[in-house]
């Protein structure tokens, strides 16, 4: 007898149309279809969605959290990116 | 980096509430007591679905029926969210359900105790919910973010629990005598099972300081018990129930109801295995897995062979 586990999945569902597939969890399951019926069972149970998305969670690659202050403090001190930055008269209209 | 340095900054996370991910550092023995602590949670609700389970055949309406099926599925579900919470600390799925058939982890005692009447079902979604959230609703806050995740489902889904529990006693309440009978005697039995659900006292759970150091708990077993003593006292009164308890009285000074002292030899004596149904329980999720053998495997294998198709393909 085998003992393999089912493999991991990463469950995103869409909530409504118009909005992103967001992640909401993760469950086992042999393959594609058997990870979409069980998501289906698993997390939309009171109408959460409207589509479902499932990915191996094997095939997920994921930043490393020592490698964080690398990647996201240069954008610290660029505050010019946002639209606040510039002091504008007050009269000034539809911008 | 040196171990000192990452757990001064480690505790300074948690102090500020910054929650921990799964791929962040954390000291072992907080990997150690999550896992324990999540996977406990998970074979709790797993197991919780047996008590109840045995009285959809024989719930009194198709309403009823249908409400008692949709519960014991959302209590599947909980199990689900909390084991993948659980496996992001590293341990298996299978690992764990060794764990649990072994009696190596434990889950809740309550549901070591039988459902012998309906009144029963009605006490324990009323109860045994009841205490349940009470604990839950402070670990959807707790420091580790997967578990906080998984328990913000749990609560969204558990209120109804609770409600049609207490909506089952409340239609007894307004019965016949046997049936307000029925109901007293469920109460009875079901009152001090639930407020052992808070575990040891706090001067006995030498967990308690680490995991709320940590804030893996937020509040102590001691705190928790007492806010569900002060409310359930007061919905017991809709139903016009008398509290099991002869020395339960509300203290105008603490604000608080004083109860009488808990049993804590009955509750050790179910955690270490002996209450009424530890044994028929395990089994039952002992055969389930047995006989769910062939099924794993049959997908594993036919997911294997498709996949090797399409590869040849």
């Amino acid at each position: 007898m085998s003992n393999k586990e089912w493999p991991l999945w990463e469950v995103f569902i869409r909530s409504k149309a118009g909005l992103d597939h967001k992640h909401v969890g993760s469950l086992h399951a042999a393959d594609a279809a058997m990870a979409l019926e069980n998501a289906r069972d698993l997390y939309t149970r009171r109408q959460e969605g409207v589509s479902i998305w499932v990915v191996e969670s094997n095939n997920i690659h994921a930043s490393d959290p020592s490698d964080a202050d690398e990647l996201f403090e240069p954008s610290k001190d660029k505050i010019y990116r946002h639209p606040t930055f510039y002091d504008l008269p007050i009269e000034l209209k539809h911008m | 980096m040196d171990t000192q340095l990452l757990e001064t900054q480690f505790q300074d996370k948690i102090d500020q509430d910054i929650r921990i991910e799964p791929k962040d550092w954390m000291p072992e023995d907080y990997r150690k007591t999550l896992i324990r602590q999540i996977s406990q949670h998970a074979h709790s609700e797993i197991i919780g679905m047996l008590p109840e389970g045995n009285w959809i055949t024989r719930a009194p309406s198709l309403r009823r029926k249908a409400v008692l099926m949709a519960k014991v599925q959302d209590e599947a579900g909980h199990g689900l969210y909390l084991y993948s919470a659980a496996e992001t600390l590293g341990i298996s799925r299978d690992q764990m359900m060794e764990q649990l058939l072994s009696g190596k982890a434990k889950y809740s005692s309550i549901f070591n105790y039988p459902t012998l009447s309906w009144a029963d079902i009605g006490a324990v979604g009323w109860l045994v919910d009841g205490a349940a959230i009470m604990n839950q609703v402070p670990l959807c806050r707790t420091s580790y973010g997967p578990y906080a995740r998984a328990m913000v489902r749990v609560c969204k889904e558990e209120s109804f629990h609770q409600r049609q529990g207490y909506e089952i006693l409340l239609m007894l309440s307004k019965g016949t005598d046997a049936q307000r009978h029925m109901l007293q005697e469920a109460f009875n039995r079901w009152w001090w099972p639930a407020l052992m659900m808070f575990g040891p006292s706090d001067d006995n759970s030498p967990n308690t300081e680490k995991s709320m150091k940590w804030r893996i708990k937020r509040f102590t077993n001691d705190e928790l018990r007492q806010k569900f003593v002060d409310v359930t006292v007061e919905q017991a009164k809709i139903l016009g129930l008398t509290i099991p308890d002869p020395d339960l009285k509300w203290n105008e000074e603490r604000g608080h109801y004083d109860f009488g002292e808990i049993n804590w030899d009955e509750f050790w004596n179910v955690v270490k295995g002996n209450g009424p149904c530890n044994k028929e329980r395990l089994e039952t999720r002992q055969k389930a897995w047995d006989e769910g053998a062939w099924v794993r495997e049959a997908a594993v294998n036919f997911a294997e062979k498709r996949k090797a198709k399409t590869i040849a393909a």
